[in-house]
């Protein structure tokens, strides 16, 4: 039997992708005021998957856009919905910065509520690069994951996915439910345009606290310190052969 | 005049696209992108025959294809130098 596929996409605000992050001066966290936000691009790559699915006519019955965070996050959900989501879920928290960890027990809740049977995740988030949402959300569930998908077909019940891996590639197939996490050459994303973010506007979109879903996401890793790579060392010139011999021995390279 | 007017509005809209997209263009928007897409729709503002309106309008829907792949194009390359594994 075919069943209907019931997508979740969770997106997550970032820090945009061309902007240099800078290190706050009391060395706790990146600086945030002040900078360009926008969708994190893999999860731009599972909201193209997921229309894509609809528009290669796989039985799509609708596509949930989900994020957790501060009131701004909206913005990204609106962009989510503009490129071919049908609706909206944001859960409002504002204080502390969600771990991986409650993030997959938030959704875990949303799976179950919403009646989902697929959820497709960005392989990680550019800001702290944790790339465990995933995974820790397939634990919980107790579902089959297939991460980084450089390609992804569907046929009834059963998906089969190409993962990209070390030196070559992998092929998965599982039966749905399932949660699939994406890589950068899974497709091309489409800009969402002036007039689509003005009819996404129309688009529900359900506002919710982390009170409503009662799950624990409190803080479990404590940030030591965040400092800036070291900065590049130029390099020095030699006189001739000779030198560059002998400076190559003193460094070890012969 | 009746028909001109009709276009009016095709051009205005094909204009604030543009303007929209040029928000996050590369080398600048307030002093380079929006005085030269100004000058590219001012240059044509005199035209009177409805096939060569119809034909620039054609002209800023390309342009608008064109931008839209160099971003993406930017942020694939960004990021490909970020998290790909040097091959």
């Amino acid at each position: 039997m075919a069943s209907k596929l019931r997508i979740l996409v969770p997106v997550k605000r970032v820090i945009d992708y061309a902007v240099k992050p800078r290190v706050n001066k009391a060395q706790t966290a990146v600086e945030t005021t002040g900078v360009k936000h926008s969708m994190n691009p893999f999860d731009e790559l599972s909201i193209e998957e997921a229309v894509r699915f609809r528009e290669r006519k796989y039985p799509v019955e609708d596509i949930l856009a989900f994020s957790a965070g501060p009131a701004k996050s909206q913005d990204i959900l609106r962009t989510a919905m503009a490129m071919g989501a049908d609706r909206g879920l944001h859960v409002v928290e504002e204080k502390t910065e969600l771990e991986p960890l409650g993030v997959a027990k938030v959704l875990q809740k949303v799976v179950e509520e919403e009646g989902r049977n697929l959820v497709i995740l960005g392989k990680q988030s550019i800001d702290d690069d944790a790339n465990q949402t995933g995974q820790m959300l397939a634990g919980l569930l107790g579902w089959s994951q297939a991460t980084q998908a450089s390609k992804v077909d569907i046929e009834g019940d059963s998906v089969t996915v190409t993962r990209e891996v070390d030196g070559g590639v992998e092929t998965l197939k599982a039966k749905l439910p399932m949660i699939i996490t994406t890589d950068l050459r899974l497709n091309e994303p489409r800009y969402a345009s002036l007039p689509n973010i003005m009819k996404a506007k129309k688009k529900p979109l359900q506002k919710k606290s982390m009170a409503d879903y009662a799950v624990d996401t409190g803080k479990r890793l404590k940030t030591v310190k965040v400092a800036e790579p070291p900065a590049r060392q130029g390099g020095g010139k030699v006189e001739d052969v000779g030198g560059l011999i002998g400076r190559l021995k003193e460094l070890g390279a012969l | 005049m009746a028909a001109t007017n009709a276009l009016r509005y095709d051009v205005l809209r094909v204009y604030k696209e543009l303007l929209y997209l040029g928000r996050e263009y590369p080398l600048g928007f307030e002093n380079y992108f929006r005085p030269r897409l100004h000058k590219a729709f001012s240059a044509k503002s005199g035209l009177q025959d409805q096939a060569e309106i119809k034909k620039g309008i054609e002209q800023a829907e390309y342009v608008k294809k064109e931008i839209e792949a160099l971003y993406y194009l930017k942020r694939y390359r960004a990021l490909k130098q970020r998290y790909d594994k040097p091959s």
